[in-house]
């Protein structure tokens, strides 16, 4: 007799219906489900009311503000080129990744399932509903044309990178980046001074954790050493950055760094907030390494030793890429939240998406029509799109390289 | 010590010696920080002196030149107490934040996890969202799609005639102080202490002995009794308080700014959003062996969460719930872009006054650090207290 065959039969639940089961099974859930369905109704009910009401002329007259600030007209080729070689790096990154995930299920033995094209547009659905809606708002053909293109780019470079086995291929990347950057700023371009938009935004959150990535290495090493000067003077910047509010380390960039420098040496607006912002960044950045160094078993450093490795090459050979490796997740947390905490440079009265969000409504079209509930709703919708999207994919990230997993 | 082996402890030469050599590495960073220090300093003086601005603190006794709403700081009110003022507002904030986003975190992160399909599904809804988004855009949409649609002061909404709504502030029914307050305040406490002594009590005695120990009778008993006898012996030492609109002049009530309402109800809906999924972390990490225990000893869902999931759950989620209240403090500082006077608004309209910024700037980040630090020490303290005895 197997087991299934002695487990009780409970009495059948009344009514077969799922409803029953999931929204009536008790007396209080069924008076939640009635109370909380009607708000539900009366929510949807207003907000389709409030969103056929409303006069989106001002997204459409504005959509290259709210995507690339006051980028001049003639140039507007380059932030194309640029999304380009970004749209190339995530593909090639993502291609990376799989290769890399194919041949560790190779090497263990363990069964693997490559994404399919349907998985990708299924987790990149907010995002791709995101382009349509912006697509939908511009008015000639060509953007959508070159949205096309910039996809294509996308997954050529994905699927080259899930052949790729070679190292070079992350060297790729940096690359490709590194060359969205130069389309933008130079042979001619603009300045990262006079950016704006959603494409500060981004720009701020990757240069910023781009910057604070080294310093914060160094600060994690720096907490963890033996030498007590050493320690207390990263413990002291940690620690104070971490205590005070990004704003706070804004003001010290917009106002006090000035004070700090020599007399010619004068950098502009955009330039001191990334300096403010890669000074708070480091201070997390080294946090997040810190809980991968502690992740690293202490075995592992005694192992190195007993192979007679010195202490350098058994933090950079051996315990350095495990805590790097653990400590992905966490920061793909820290870079949505600095990718959010970037709105904060609006206070300080520098046009990214938020202050954009805000200023186009004192433009003589569309002053005093109360029009901030459709601008604010748009970036909201842009930044919720960002940020929802890698979450589930630093989710996945860490469900897949199997830590976090006790 | 080890003469007769003739054996003599061999020194590596200096320059190899790993005590030599770390000593040398600290002294260096010490004196790299040092110069960098010192250079940065110099220039600092020399930029300040340039600007015609004071090297030191003593612009703090100077006028503020603002007006800080609702506080009766003006002007000509020195810098140092606007600041305080700004401290002030500041805690204005958290105090009643915290307990507000504790609660709806906690409901909605044990929602998360409701049997309800809809109930479950609409926590998740709501997190996702709020989780999500920047709360500065969340105080900007607060402020503008509510505070400010709100009526002018002169059509002002009365409900009930217990409140006044505006689009300036919003005020409520509340208390005033009549002769005897304080002593009725100090009766008050010391009977709570007594009422917590006496729980206490009970419930050791309870632990002990087995018999009933009606601790909620005890202790409610007594607060309650005392409560009223006081409050009629002292002949009404407070009284209800309506707010009263005559003409622009507010009378009476408990006032809070719009500005004050939109950053609260922003980050604490911002917030809340990061404690449920804390929450639901939370109770999802207590061993599924647990329920299934409580289970087999026939408790009651109502039971099983009380007694066996809750309290392990709990010890997992306070230190990271205390660390979200820290991110509401240090969140509150986007009050600046609504106009709320806290301190970091002060301070930033300090400096527009031409008031020096390193220094002020440094006031508000030893503001914040002394707020951050005595939470990490008692967060510190708390895991300590709340780690399991293993053994």
């Amino acid at each position: 007799m197997s087991l299934e065959t002695v487990r009780p039969t409970l009495p059948a639940a009344p009514g077969p219906s799922w409803a029953r089961r999931n929204l009536f099974n008790t007396w209080y859930n069924g008076l939640l489900t009635t109370v909380l369905g009607g708000l539900l109704f009366a929510g949807i009910w207003l907000g389709a009311r409030a969103v056929a009401g409303f006069d989106i002329t001002i997204l459409e007259v504005n959509l290259r503000l709210f995507m690339v600030g006051e980028f001049p007209r003639d140039q507007l080729w380059r932030p194309w080129l640029s999304g380009g070689f970004l749209a190339a790096a995530i593909g090639l990154a993502a291609g990376l990744i799989q290769a890399g995930s194919r041949e560790r299920a190779a090497r263990s033995g363990l069964p693997f399932t490559p994404t399919t094209p349907r998985d990708v547009v299924r987790r990149l659905a907010p995002v791709i509903g995101l382009v349509v809606v912006l697509l939908l708002l511009t008015r000639t053909i060509t953007p959508t044309l070159l949205t096309v293109v910039v996809a294509i780019v996308g997954i050529v470079f994905n699927v080259s990178g899930r052949r790729l086995h070679s190292r070079w291929g992350w060297v790729g990347v940096g690359a490709l980046v590194v060359a969205g950057y130069l389309s933008l700023a130079a042979f001619g371009g603009v300045g990262w001074e006079d950016w704006g938009g959603l494409h500060l935004n981004v720009f701020l959150t990757l240069a910023g954790l781009l910057f604070a990535f080294p310093v914060g290495i160094l600060l994690a090493l720096g907490r963890r050493s033996a030498l007590p000067v050493i320690r207390a003077l990263s413990v002291t910047f940690i620690e104070v950055v971490r205590g005070v509010p990004l704003i706070a380390v804004l003001l010290f960039g917009a106002f006090a760094i000035g004070f700090l420098l020599p007399e010619e040496v004068r950098p502009s607006q955009v330039t001191r907030m990334l300096i403010a912002i890669t000074a708070f960044e480091a201070a997390y950045v080294a946090e997040v390494i810190r809980g991968g160094l502690q992740a690293v078993p202490h075995g592992q450093t005694e192992a190195a030793q007993s192979l007679g490795l010195p202490g350098r090459k058994t933090m950079a050979l051996v315990v350095m890429p495990q805590a790097l490796r653990a400590s992905i997740p966490p920061m793909v947390g820290q870079f949505i939240s600095l990718y959010k905490d970037t709105t904060l440079v609006a206070i300080l009265g520098i046009g990214e998406l938020l202050e954009t969000s805000f200023v186009v409504n004192s433009q003589p079209d569309f002053l005093g029509k109360g029009l901030f509930v459709v601008t604010l709703a748009f970036a909201g919708l842009i930044f919720w799109v960002g940020s929802y999207t890698m979450s589930r994919e630093a989710r996945r990230l860490e469900r897949r390289l199997g830590v976090g997993e006790r | 010590m080890t003469a007769g082996t003739g054996h003599r402890p061999q020194h590596p030469p200096l320059w190899r010696d790993i005590r030599v050599l770390h000593a040398l590495a600290q002294i260096v960073a010490a004196a790299a920080v040092a110069v960098v220090v010192a250079v940065l300093w110099w220039n600092l003086t020399n930029n300040l002196r340039r600007a015609g601005l004071t090297t030191d603190f003593s612009f703090l006794t100077q006028p503020l030149g603002v007006d800080i709403a609702g506080s009766g700081a003006g002007p000509g009110t020195p810098i140092w107490r606007g600041l305080l003022v700004g401290v002030k507002n500041t805690f204005a904030l958290v105090v009643v934040g915290v307990p507000l986003l504790t609660i709806l975190g906690v409901v909605i992160g044990v929602g998360r996890l409701s049997t309800n399909w809809l109930v479950a599904r609409m926590c998740a809804f709501y997190v996702e969202m709020f989780r999500n988004l920047p709360p500065l855009l969340i105080i900007f949409s607060f402020f503008n799609a509510v505070v400010l649609r709100l009526p002018l002061l002169e059509d002002s909404w009365n409900p009930m005639g217990l409140a006044v709504v505006n689009n300036r502030f919003i005020a409520v029914t509340g208390f005033s102080a009549q002769p005897g307050f304080g002593v009725y305040w100090l009766i008050i406490g010391a009977t709570l202490l007594a009422a917590v002594w006496l729980w206490v009590w009970r419930t050791r005695r309870w632990e002990r002995t087995g018999s009933p120990h009606h601790r909620l009778a005890w202790s409610g008993g007594i607060l309650g009794a005392v409560t009223v006898i006081a409050f009629l012996v002292l002949d009404g030492p407070v009284a209800l308080s309506i707010p009263v609109l005559e003409g622009r002049v507010l009378e009476g009530g408990f006032r809070g700014l719009g500005s004050y309402f939109a950053v609260l109800v922003a980050l604490v809906l911002y917030t809340a959003s990061h404690v449920a999924e804390i929450v639901r972390g939370s109770i999802l990490a207590v061993p599924r062996g647990q329920t299934e225990a409580a289970n087999a000893l026939a408790l009651s869902p109502w039971q099983r969460l009380r007694y066996v999931i809750l309290p392990q759950a709990m010890r997992i989620a306070i230190p990271p719930t205390i660390s979200q209240f820290l991110n509401f403090t240090k969140n509150t500082s986007l009050a600046i872009a609504v106009g709320y006077a806290e301190i970091t608004r002060i301070v930033f309209q300090t400096i527009g006054n031409a008031q020096p910024a390193p220094q002020l700037v440094a006031v508000l980040m030893l503001a914040y650090l002394v707020f951050s630090l005595t939470i990490s020490a008692v967060v510190n303290i708390l895991n300590r207290r709340l780690r399991y005895v293993t053994t």
